[in-house]
């Protein structure tokens, strides 16, 4: 049943989860432009974040603090991540990195499961954002709106970071030739270090943000990261625009399927990815340098 | 290690699967536990071929093996088609269909990309089953009522209905697929997936078609996963939704790490590894649902620290303990290494008669004379800088040419263009008079034209035969071919060109070795020894002489000298002493034109190359 009210919402939810995508993908793809590793466990990031911002919530009844708590977690687990596991990867082959970050996604997911059960928690909107808002045509759950301009607000944050500071242009720096930058005397490791939290960070603060959007599961992680790695192929590999416009690519072509037969939005999201490799290989915005 | 006494695997497979039965009941192993192992184990042995073998780590296969077992139980329940073991060939068949549909989009990519790729398929397969086709794929149901296989020999028939009975059938297609693994691994498909797997550069710029090599192997995966999705079918009576879960995948990559790569028999022992643990775990330590936390804790640390798995820590141990305990045996051989190396160093060296008919260049043009290459107005801008233009060269057939240059000259780019590494920006190039810009590294080296690297482009994890039979192969079997069964002692005249070449570049004695063992003059000698394998009517060498001691320096001056009958070459140097010695006409580059051409004599006494190039040596 098509009617323009239903387009509208629809277009909205979209806005949201791509929105949600572009900020997950942007950690993955400035983790992996920078280090050259593909996190795996980047949906159990996402995951965690969730579950961290529910604890503080439920010993702080903050949501605000909830969003702190999940994001600086997190934060403070890539940290590790990169420090004691990941460093150790840099010289091993490609596929070493990719089982071994999968054998954490899988710890991640598995140690939630032990602690908190397959029960899913919930952790509600904050009080001044709960309810519906009129936007004249339709109503529209208020937090969803407030989300994408919590999002919005974080993509600006990390655009600031990434090409206003010095730490940013290192890094973009490093997404177009990591050896060159270890030549010229900066101390990579502490870069990569530092990289990789916030790139969990960006994925943590999703985690949560979200949680009140869509209920918090062991493994709601899996299906990001297959969303994240569709965005990352649109969009072109180590690029934050090119994770910006294919996270809101893939939302929107998620909500609006959903919309005619959710069976099929699956289908559509890898028909346009296939699309994509077919016509531009290297993504909507990526180069060949890194390949 | 596979290679050696033939029929030795086989027997020890067939033995192994005979003996089981009787031994794992003691082990604590149910039968239907065993079972499982084995379709895992079958499973795995097309996902080793593809990652151990090929280097390409899929996550996808799930998709496969659910496509295999679905087609293979629709037909057996709701078409009620009579007979099992054709439905799983069927089942297989479409696997093989579907995963050729999937390797064409999957790899179009490589790394990362590829893993990404199979990741968001095997997703999407899990919804399409699901939810558009659950009317055929009976949903989050499944398929239940899978019948058992019955062989009917009329005097006699008999049902592997369950456990051992069932255990007899699905060995039997255990046996059969370790078996035709065997073939392809030791087939000449088989070193080239090895080479890609190694270093796809060089494998392509040998003449191998690499793109359609891996789209073989995947092929190869999803018929092996496609046929043990239907026997999971068969095994549990009733076709699970869950082979389509991302966790089958999971599992399978898993297994394999846990078992080891790279051998055919790594996934079998990590599935009877990871089932057993599960079953211990859950039941004897009654941990219940954190067994995967365990398990996953396990493979993190195997993949940190014994990456080759268990296999491939049990054959590190026993070299380990080999070399330990019996150094009478070991030490010899790299004893008598040591002395062939140093003495080809230090001797001067003397040029081999080689038979000149056995490599000499392939067979040119009838009636060919005059220039086998000719570049006309050959131009290449990296944006706004000119790094080549306007050249026009031409080389004379059975000429030896030096290209000299001071650096940023742009012979490196003038070169990579010859070889199609990199594509021009204007210009033409022609070789035995067709015009070969835009062609593939693959294509003009089929044609007869290749190259030497400036930095070794090695398959360092092989021996040195194996690389000069890998180079050898494409020159003999051409850029693709699919004989999977063939062994390559079949392969017409590979035995010869192996030899040949070998005693072209003085390795004979070095032929089992493997590359990463060898000193630097003899992996550069190899190096040049893979592009002479190819046969090129015309070979490039780029910088033939870097970075070599005087001795090496002295022998392979001679080794060109003795390669360049019959043949012409190209050579990029920066030895101005050599290259005068080796070159009949030299070309000089310089700001991406060139400069001055002639004899070495012309050259030396050319006053603007002095200015430009010599005029800090000479002056």
């Amino acid at each position: 049943m098509f009617n323009w009210v239903n387009l509208a919402s629809q277009t909205f939810n979209g806005l949201v989860l791509g929105a949600l995508l572009a900020l997950i993908s942007s950690g993955l793809t400035i983790i992996y432009g920078t280090l050259g590793v593909l996190n795996l466990a980047h949906g159990a990031m996402f995951m965690l974040g969730g579950y961290a911002g529910y604890v503080t919530y439920t010993y702080t009844g903050s949501f605000v603090l909830a969003v702190l708590g999940g994001s600086l977690f997190v934060m403070l687990v890539g940290v590790l991540m990169e420090r004691v596991v990941i460093r150790h990867f840099y010289n091993r082959p490609d596929e070493d990195q990719l089982l071994v970050t999968f054998g954490l996604a899988i710890v991640f997911v598995e140690l939630v499961r032990f602690s908190f059960g397959s029960l899913s928690f919930i952790v509600p909107p904050p009080s001044w954002a709960a309810g519906i808002t009129s936007l004249g045509f339709m109503f529209y759950p208020t937090y969803r709106l407030v989300l994408v301009g919590i999002i919005a607000a974080a993509l600006l944050l990390l655009f600031l970071l990434l090409y206003r500071t010095r730490l940013g242009m290192i890094v973009r720096a490093g997404i177009e030739d990591s050896t060159m930058v270890g030549a010229l005397g900066i101390n990579v490791h502490q870069v990569f270090t530092v990289v990789f939290g916030i790139g969990a960070m960006a994925a943590g603060f999703a985690g949560i943000v979200n949680a009140p959007v869509v209920s918090l599961t062991p493994d709601m992680g899996e299906s990001i990261l297959v969303q994240t790695f569709v965005v990352i192929v649109i969009g072109g590999v180590g690029s934050f625009p090119g994770a910006v416009i294919g996270g809101l690519i893939a939302g929107e072509i998620i909500s609006l399927t959903s919309m005619i037969n959710p069976a099929y939005s699956y289908v559509m999201l890898f028909a346009v990815m296939t699309l994509v490799l077919v016509l531009r290989p290297h993504g909507l915005l990526g180069t060949a340098s890194r390949n | 290690m596979i290679n050696q006494r033939p029929f030795l695997v086989e027997i020890l497979t067939a033995l192994g699967l005979i003996v089981a039965p009787f031994v794992l009941p003691y082990l604590g192993f149910a039968p239907d536990t065993v079972n499982r192992i084995l379709i895992w184990g079958l499973f795995g042995i097309g996902f080793d071929i593809l990652f151990g073998f090929t280097g390409l780590l899929s996550f996808g296969q799930s998709a496969l093996y659910g496509t295999g077992g679905f087609v293979a139980a629709y037909l057996l329940t709701r078409l009620g088609y009579p007979e099992v073991i054709s439905a799983l060939f069927i089942g297989m068949a479409a696997a093989a269909v579907v995963g050729y549909l999937v390797g064409l989009v999957a790899l179009r990519r490589t790394g990362i990309y590829f893993a990404m790729i199979t990741v968001a398929i095997a997703e999407m397969f899990y919804f399409v089953e699901f939810n558009p086709l659950s009317e055929w794929t009976g949903g989050e149901n499944g398929l239940p009522g899978v019948p058992s296989p019955v062989l009917n020999l009329g005097f006699a028939s008999f049902n592997f209905s369950s456990g051992w009975s069932l255990y007899v059938f699905l060995a039997f297609w255990y046996f059969v697929g370790i078996v035709v693994a065997l073939r392809i691994i030791r087939s000449p498909v088989g070193a080239i997936l090895r080479a890609i797997r190694d270093n796809p550069l060089r494998a392509s710029a040998v003449g191998h078609d690499i793109h359609a090599y891996k789209l073989t192997a995947f092929v190869i995966a999803a018929a092996y996963a496609g046929f043990a999705g239907g026997l999971l079918g068969v095994m549990q009576a009733f076709m699970p939704p869950d082979a389509f879960m991302f966790q089958t995948s999971a599992q399978l990559i898993m297994q394999t790490a846990i078992g080891g790569t790279g051998m055919l028999f790594g996934p079998l022992l990590g599935a009877a590894v990871w089932l057993f643990l599960q079953d211990f775990l859950q039941s004897a330590l009654g941990i219940g649902a954190a067994w995967k936390l365990v398990l996953g804790l396990v493979f993190v640390l195997l993949v940190f620290f014994l990456r080759r798995g268990i296999i491939g820590g049990l054959v590190d141990l026993a070299k380990w303990g080999w070399g330990r305990f019996a150094p009478s045996a070991a030490s010899p051989a790299p004893a008598a290494a040591i002395p062939v190396a140093s003495a080809a160093a230090d001797l001067p060296p003397q040029p081999r008669p080689v038979p000149a008919a056995a490599l000499a260049s392939r067979p040119t043009v009838a009636g060919a004379t005059g220039h086998i290459l000719s570049t006309e107005g050959l131009t290449k801008r990296y944006g706004g800088i000119i790094s080549n233009n306007n050249i026009d060269f031409i080389v004379k057939r059975g000429e030896l040419r030096g290209i000299i240059g001071p650096n940023g000259a742009g012979k490196t780019t003038f070169f990579r263009m010859l070889t199609c590494e990199v594509a021009p920006s204007a210009g033409r190039i022609v070789f035995e008079g067709q015009d070969i810009a835009g062609m593939t590294v693959t294509d003009v080296c089929q044609r007869g034209l290749t190259k030497s690297y400036q930095v070794n482009q090695l398959f360092t994890r092989l021996t040195v035969r194996e690389n000069i039979t890998i180079a050898a192969l494409a020159a003999l079997r051409g850029k693709f071919r699919l004989d999977l069964l063939r062994q390559p002692r079949r392969v017409p005249g590979l035995q010869e060109r192996l030899e040949h070449t070998a005693e072209l570049v003085h390795l004979t004695d070095r032929l089992d070795i493997p590359v990463s063992a060898l000193a630097y003059g003899e992996k550069r000698r190899l190096e040049i020894g893979l592009a002479l394998t190819s046969m090129p009517s015309l070979l490039l060498l780029d910088e033939p002489l870097a970075g070599m001691s005087p001795s090496e320096r002295v022998e392979t001056v001679q080794l060109l000298k003795s390669i360049r009958q019959d043949r012409t070459m190209i050579i990029v140097d920066h030895d101005m002493e050599a290259m005068f010695e080796l070159a009949e006409r030299v070309t000089v580059l310089n700001e991406g034109v060139v400069l001055a051409e002639g004899t070495p004599a012309e050259i030396q006494a050319s006053d603007a190359v002095q200015e430009a190039y010599l005029g800090g040596v000479h002056a």
